[in-house]
């Protein structure tokens, strides 16, 4: 077909010598500054190809002449942040906690560094709205703590851990198996009587001996109030908040057998001023004293 | 399928043959990427000429000067009048000053500038183009320097054909150094209406601004160079959209620049001689003034055309040649297509002749009573009261909520993880951020009020440790006030799993207020 010059007759220009349903395609000049942009581009990649990294060798890439890396690039992207950050995480690794929450812009800064540790940290067992879970992972909310919910205390715990062999500064506290102790229905009535703490009526016949068993085997941990200690860990049974489980029942088994929650000491892996910042978000979740 | 077109033979039967030609026959046929043509206008005299340089006095000072212009508005904002602060969104207009949720107030500017646009067009055609249009401004600027340099029209072609020497040399290079000066000037102001202008006319020359102005800078400066002085009217034709919109604004009531041919036709060179010789003779002497001033390079005689934008210099040049022979200005005018074809009509009997200027003259050489002027009346007309309506009303709308807009902005996010915490005394809270935007450059006393739960408390954060039902915080100036709240309602006082609870910010000095409705969680429903 294309061995035939064909005009069109309509314009006088030649066309390309296909034709298609009977029509054809005049073979126009491209526009002279597109040909020219098309050679520009031929002549840039050429160029762009020695001066950037770009043919894949055996083994290895060319390197190019720039010297241009993206993970270079990358690498000093993060120091530039961190050098930004310097001058926040120097003031807040020097100064106490209480100064640091006195300070508006550190407050924020310090807020939302530790949101975002406990978001990589902290939410595996707390929950990434630190709402804690069944089983035993306190809710961090709510104003009920175990070792103390002020700045000092809840740092001590981040930093240290609880029952963390590996520190010896961990806060470590057990309570005894009952199961070995009381018979299984004095445990029952200690029971019952812890529930009736918190203003639930409960079998009187069952109450009034609980709390005498409770006086006698563990007002010296949770005081004769039942209010808890905190230097000892022991959590407050008269309130509303129940961190291993619920009702009478599951009372009774933590009786019984007590579970043992473990959280590990930060400071090693995160460093203090990031423990410091993560003390002063979950401090300011609500719960904070 | 190629379509054979056989020759009549002898067989055929009698066809009527037409002399018709296509009217993009081959013979007819301008090459597809013809070379530009050089424009050499010559300088104008007359009144449009004198309102265009006012136009461009006046159009460029406003460019030039305004980021330069200060206004105060105390120690916690810019004090430059006319600035669009990216960085901070922030959109500062003398007294007012726009956040970036009052971002319609610029769109009902756009609408109105659209409008404003239609309005001007369909009333007095494309005045945009022929006067305020920034190409046609900047091509003007650069005109005069190419005639303070190159000279006018004659020298210019004249230097244009002579061979590279050093004064052609010389003249060119100042040229063109000095567009490019303009150039640069051009694309150096627009960068001070995104920053303070002093302190950023020094960074820029010491070196210190940030890239984008420069790069700003480089692309303005390209562009002004290259369409002001190396593409002029190519813009207009080729790049410029509005040529394409205008033929919609237009009507047959519309002032478009017209050459009366009623009255020019015939044209002749030698008048005297075609009196002598009894022909009937029109005012136009052919000389070609209208064509030489012409910075798009047409014929406007040749009737309305896409590249004309109505600049009116021919109109000036013309008129200076009839006041020259002694004939009414007017030959070239702003006139309506209607008025024309009125008197076309008159004079050519309604079509049935050819134009005869004695139709439309009296005897004395006056123009016939039945010949149409130009009446201001028809600028109002339904189709632009229309547009002027319009226009009226969005300017109001916009002025209204000007007036009304709200300088105080209280917004609630109820946390979503956790939807609600209970306490140890058995009662519910939850958190909220309250953002307090006060939207004025002093700082402010704003009471935070909760409302509708009689018995809910609430603390803020780094404000109160006790609880209360209000608190007083101090609101930043000019920014949003970033607050974290907890509102807690004891256990038994728990009605629904989700109740409305309301917040109320309010000025303690101005009274002004703004409230916000938003929910309270609680586990389970009515218990």
């Amino acid at each position: 077909m294309a061995d035939k010059k064909h005009i069109d007759e309509i314009s006088g220009v030649e066309t390309t010598g296909h034709e298609w349903d009977g029509i054809r395609e005049l073979n126009n000049p491209m526009p002279r500054w597109w040909v020219w942009t098309f050679y520009a581009t031929i002549v840039w990649s050429i160029g762009y190809t020695i001066a950037y990294p770009a043919w894949p060798l055996l083994t290895d890439n060319t390197k190019g002449l720039l010297g241009y890396s993206s993970r270079a690039e990358v690498a000093e992207e993060i120091e530039t942040a961190k050098l930004a950050q310097s001058g926040y995480l120097e003031r807040i690794a020097e100064l106490p906690l209480t100064e640091i929450v006195a300070d508006r812009e550190l407050v924020q800064f310090a807020v939302a560094g530790g949101a975002a540790a406990f978001r990589v940290n902290c939410s595996t067992c707390h929950g990434s709205g630190a709402a804690g879970g069944p089983g035993g992972y306190p809710n961090l909310n709510d104003d009920d703590w175990l070792w103390g919910g002020d700045l000092d205390s809840i740092y001590t715990t981040i930093a240290h851990g609880i029952r963390y062999t590996n520190d010896p500064d961990s806060r470590v506290s057990e309570m005894p198996a009952y199961a070995d102790i009381l018979q299984p229905e004095e445990i029952r009535q200690v029971a019952a009587y812890v529930v009736s703490l918190t203003g639930t009526p409960r079998d009187a016949s069952m109450v009034e001996p609980g709390q005498q068993i409770f006086m006698d085997n563990c007002a010296a941990c949770h005081g004769d109030d039942a209010r808890g200690i905190r230097d000892l860990g022991a959590p407050n049974l008269a309130d509303a908040i129940w961190l291993k489980a619920e009702g009478e029942a599951g009372i009774a088994a933590q009786i019984a057998q007590p579970k043992h929650g473990v959280m590990p000491g930060w400071v090693g892996r995160l460093g203090d001023p990031t423990i410091k910042q993560l003390a002063v978000f979950v401090h300011s979740l609500g719960g904070g004293e | 399928m190629d379509v054979q077109h056989q020759p009549n033979s002898a067989d055929e039967p009698a066809i009527e043959r037409v002399d018709v030609e296509a009217v993009n026959s081959a013979a007819r046929r301008k090459p597809l990427y013809e070379a530009r043509k050089k424009i050499f206008p010559k300088r104008a005299e007359g009144q449009f000429r004198r309102f265009k340089w006012i136009v461009m006095a006046v159009t460029l000072g406003i460019y030039y000067l305004t980021p330069w212009l200060r206004w105060d508005r105390g120690e916690f904002a810019p004090d430059q009048a006319v600035l669009i602060d990216l960085a901070h969104r922030r959109f500062y207009f003398f007294f007012i000053e726009i956040w970036p949720q009052e971002f319609f107030f610029v769109a009902g500017l756009l609408v109105m500038a659209g409008f404003g646009l239609f309005l001007l067009t369909s009333a007095v055609g494309r005045a945009w183009c022929g006067y305020t249009c920034p190409q046609t401004v900047w091509v003007d600027l650069f005109l005069v320097v190419e005639r303070a340099i190159e000279g006018d029209r004659n020298a210019r072609i004249k230097l244009e054909g002579a061979p590279w020497g050093f004064d052609k040399i010389t003249k060119r290079v100042s040229k063109h150094a000095i567009w490019l000066l303009i150039a640069v000037l051009t694309g150096g102001a627009w960068i001070f209406y995104f920053a303070d202008a002093p302190t950023l006319a020094w960074d820029f020359v010491t070196g210190n601004a940030a890239p984008v102005a420069y790069i700003t800078v480089a692309i303005l400066t390209a562009t002004t160079y290259v369409f002001g002085g190396l593409m002029r009217e190519q813009v207009c034709i080729y790049m410029c959209p509005w040529p394409r919109i205008q033929a919609a604004m237009l009507d047959e009531k519309s002032l478009v620049v017209t050459y009366n041919d009623w009255r020019g036709e015939p044209r002749t060179r030698h008048a005297k001689k075609a009196v002598a010789a009894g022909q009937s003779v029109g005012d136009c002497v052919d000389c070609n003034a209208c064509v030489v001033v012409c910075p798009m390079g047409i014929d406007i005689r040749d009737g309305q055309q896409l590249e004309c934008i109505t600049c009116a210099l021919c109109i000036d040049a013309c008129d200076n040649v009839m006041d020259k022979i002694g004939k009414p200005r007017g030959l070239i005018a702003y006139s309506t297509l209607e008025e024309y074809q009125s008197n076309m009509a008159l004079a050519t009997n309604n079509g049935a002749s050819a134009i005869d200027p004695t139709r439309v003259r009296k005897p004395d050489g006056s123009f016939s009573d039945k010949v149409r002027h130009f009446d201001w009346k028809v600028i109002f007309r339904p189709r632009t009261l229309m547009y002027m309506a319009v226009w009226l009303a969005v300017g109001v709308a916009l002025f209204v909520a000007l007036l009304s807009r709200d300088r105080l902005e209280l917004n609630v996010l109820h946390d979503r993880n956790p939807q609600y915490v209970l306490e140890s005394d058995g009662s519910i809270r939850n958190g909220y951020t309250i953002r307090i935007l006060n939207m004025i450059p002093q700082p402010r006393d704003i009471q935070i009020t909760l409302d509708w739960l009689p018995e809910a408390t609430m603390k803020i954060n780094g404000v109160s440790e006790a609880p209360g039902k209000s608190f007083t915080v101090s609101a930043e100036p000019d920014e949003a006030t970033t607050l974290k709240v907890f509102v807690t309602l004891p256990g038994d006082k728990v009605a629904w799993a989700s109740e409305e609870i309301r917040f109320i910010a309010e000025d303690t000095q101005s009274d002004e207020r703004d409230e916000y409705v938003s929910v309270f969680n609680a586990p389970g429903a009515s218990r």
